[in-house]
């Protein structure tokens, strides 16, 4: 007879074998055996969020800062409902989550019963894969193969909904590695096809304005798949441009990188994108931020497409070479091909593009991310690029909210190691800085970690505040304070007359004593003359600090690619707003 | 149908629509229907007919056809976002009017008329190879298993002749000859 245990003490002994050490969550109902199990398992560390929400982002920067899949728990009901917002943003990026929810009572489901929601029903659409567990002895398997989908293939969330009754039913556990036995993303092997390779390498030696352009993939695949990634740069010579999830996988001030491209890249970036003969994508998906108007994406390249998720290829942008793969693996084969064959490609292909590389100068030349600075105010750009000056000696890991500070901190701050940055970007929810900076400095409790954040963001989780204070988590709240949303802001002042509707906040709270309420330390700069000294104090403070960094208010974020134009028809600053954009423009969001 | 809700780009030359129809097969397991149904309705495609029901008792394995239209891209989209799901095996497909597959559909229909319509109803059912189910004075079940445009113009031709109820599925498919799915 095999031993028996409780469900709650399955749900452990699987979290122990898959080596997790801190999960991220919030009690309930319908949840208590297993938090009543906790105390007997003292690897694993519990951090108690203040709301579903904020566990939820929180498991996602310690994810995307650790490269170990993020573990929340969360009771039933609203408890499940409230991290949904967190699910559909790490299924948006690509983040291994394992969501382990409480639900009612097996015989209850299905009767409305108190805080009882159709969990798996709700999160169908924003996971990988979730699963009700109906039966104890399935318990241990759902578990595994829970951790199993969320990290292999293109990560995501998965959540396991396990009924309180099950959590006390007494059932069998076993722990087999390596049991998947189907494909996931719909292939069994990601092993390179070395046809591939020469076709890969075929297009690089015939190309004269070639670009990479990579995305979170990179970063996804690992620290060697960015350092490959400098590998291959290096041995080509290229000019490489990177997404706003792909920053960090490449040295940010490298000569050889563009910046970052999009609605809001740099203009040697997107130029070089619209006008290249050879396009290398590694590990990003042709997102609508990036391509503009997709017929006139880039119109006259060829198109290299790395990618794990098949789905990703042709999905947007047909491709002339796709290549289904870890961006580690194929990078591996790429370089050792590469280098074999072609001993001295870096000074033979010089010639070749030094034009391309001229014409990318008088882009740069442009300088498209400076901005007019102020004596008297304090410009946005400019306080993330004090910041950047004041903590780039330092391994600092940055997170975002969404919205015009998270789009100055990518332009302005520059990565050099990936997993260092952390921010919303294909589901773009605000507050998820806040939250995940808590994540952060959990996996990496010595690391300075700051969330760029924007006031409005930033009020959207305020509440784990707490949670920093409480488990002594020194995160840093440098907020950009300019009493509006301010992307909303702007894109009514440029494309809605004006208009701005409901996007100034009346009643802010005085962030300094918000800071003081909470237990935490308070800071705030108004004139750029004392930002270096303010911004030195917050990082010299061994606690969690607010920075009230009150800036210019009405500071729009350029460059930018307005609605409906392609690539190589950006609005480089104010001078350019003249044009009028079209009523088709217009209600493109 | 809109290929991209994507909030920035412009919808793009649409190519040409085509019937598909796509099996897939899969662990006969609770939600696994909503799972597959969810990803047609969640990314706006279109499910023209579904028939679905377990073929393998043993392997607890499902087979499901789903007709539905859309440009090469989307069916390409389809069949790839298929793949993803969990417990998703296998997924075939191929056009409407590929000459290796053969289809049908079946209806059930219920014919209440006095006895001289109920032989004009006849006389036209004779040609549709159709089965009598059910027989009363009033009345008669018949079963029809044909394309799905043969049973819309039965449907036609019987409407006047006092069809009460009409009971149909969606397509199933098969490939001619020795060759099987793959």
């Amino acid at each position: 007879m095999p031993k028996l245990f409780s469900g709650a003490e399955i749900v452990f002994k699987s979290l122990e074998d898959q080596k997790v050490e801190h999960i991220f969550g919030y009690p309930g109902g319908a949840v208590l055996p297993i938090y009543d199990e906790l105390k007997n398992h003292k690897s694993i560390k519990h951090i108690l969020a203040r709301h579903e929400q904020g566990a939820g982002h929180a498991a996602e920067g310690y994810a995307r800062s650790s490269g170990k899949p993020g573990v929340l728990l969360v009771t039933s009901g609203p408890g499940a409902t409230n991290a949904v917002t967190a699910l559909a943003d790490a299924y948006m990026d690509s983040v291994p989550l394992v969501c382990i929810s409480g639900q009612v009572p097996t015989h209850l489901i299905g009767t409305d019963a108190f805080q009882e929601c159709d969990t798996t029903g709700i999160t169908r659409p924003c996971t990988k894969h979730n699963w009700l567990v109906k039966d104890v002895n399935d318990l241990a398997d759902v578990m595994h193969r829970a951790f199993e989908v969320a990290t292999t293939g293109r990560p995501g969330p998965v959540l396991v909904d396990i009924p309180k009754d099950i959590q006390f039913k007494k059932g069998t556990y076993k722990f087999i590695k390596n049991k998947l036995f189907k494909k996931l993303n719909g292939k069994v092997i990601n092993k390179v096809n070395l046809k591939e390779i020469d076709q890969c390498i075929e297009l690089i030696k015939k190309s004269s304005k070639p670009i990479f352009y990579t995305g979170g993939g990179v970063i996804n695949s690992g620290p060697g798949a960015s350092t490959l990634l400098r590998e291959i740069v290096s041995l080509t010579g290229f000019p490489i441009t990177s997404t706003l999830q792909g920053l960090g996988a490449y040295p940010g001030d490298d000569h050889q990188f563009l910046g970052m491209l999009g609605m809001h890249g740099t203009y040697e970036a997107n130029n070089a994108m619209h006008d290249c003969d050879l396009m290398i994508n590694i590990g990003a998906r042709f997102d609508d931020r990036i391509t503009g108007k997709i017929d006139e994406f880039s119109p006259n390249s060829k198109k290299i497409h790395i990618d794990i998720d098949p789905s990703s290829v042709g999905k947007n942008v047909k491709v002339d070479l796709a290549v289904i793969s870890d961006v580690n693996q194929f990078l591996e084969s790429l370089i050792k091909k590469f280098k074999e064959k072609n001993k001295n490609f870096f000074n033979s292909n010089k010639e070749k593009t030094s034009k391309w590389w001229s014409q990318i100068e008088k882009w740069r030349n442009k300088k498209s991310l400076n901005f007019i600075n102020s004596k008297n105010t304090i410009k946005p750009q400019h306080a993330v690029q004090r910041l950047y000056e004041l903590t780039k000696n330092q391994d600092t890991f940055i997170t975002t909210e969404v919205g015009q500070h998270q789009m100055w901190a990518a332009q302005h701050y520059k990565f050099n190691k990936p997993n260092r940055w952390m921010t919303s970007g294909g589901l773009g929810t605000m507050g998820y800085g806040l939250p995940a900076a808590v994540g952060v400095q959990v996996a990496h409790p010595k690391k300075l970690v700051i969330d760029i954040a924007g006031e409005a963001s930033v009020l959207m989780t305020i509440q784990e505040m707490s949670t920093a204070v409480q488990y002594r988590l020194p995160i840093k709240i440098f907020i950009l304070n300019n009493e509006y949303m301010g992307m909303v802001r702007q894109w009514q002042e440029l494309l809605h007359d004006k208009n701005y509707s409901e996007s100034y906040s009346e009643a802010l709270p005085d962030f300094v004593k918000l800071a003081e309420a909470y237990g935490c330390i308070g800071i705030r700069a108004s004139k750029p003359s004392e930002l270096d000294e303010k911004i030195e104090e917050m990082i010299n403070v061994n606690k969690p600090v607010i920075f009230d960094c009150v800036v210019d208010r009405e500071e729009n974020c350029y460059p930018m690619i307005p609605s409906g134009k392609p690539h190589n028809q950006m609005l480089l600053g104010p001078q350019d707003e003249k044009e009028e954009v079209s009523d088709e423009g217009k209600a493109l969001v | 149908m809109k290929k991209s809700k994507s909030a920035y780009s412009e919808p793009s030359k649409i190519g040409k629509k085509e019937h598909h129809v796509i099996v897939v097969w899969v662990d006969n397991e609770a939600g696994v229907l909503a799972r597959v149904v969810g990803l047609f309705s969640g990314r706006g495609y279109n499910i023209d007919s579904l028939a679905v029901a377990e073929v393998d008792k043993k392997k607890h394995l499902s087979r499901i056809t789903i007709v539905t239209i859309g440009t090469p891209e989307v069916i390409e989209q389809i069949k790839l976002q298929l793949m993803k799901i969990i417990p998703v095996h296998k997924v075939a497909e191929f056009s409407r009017h590929d000459p290796k597959i053969l289809f049908k559909e079946l209806a059930l229909f219920k014919v209440v008329a006095n006895s001289k319509k109920q032989e004009k109803a006849k006389k036209i059912c004779k040609k549709f190879n159709v089965i009598v189910l059910d027989k009363s004075k009033k009345s008669f079940v018949i079963q029809v298993t044909a394309l799905r445009k043969e049973i819309d113009k039965l449907i036609d031709n019987l409407k006047p002749l006092g069809l009460v109820s009409t009971s149909r599925t969606g397509a199933v498919a098969m490939t001619r000859g020795s060759e099987i799915f793959k």
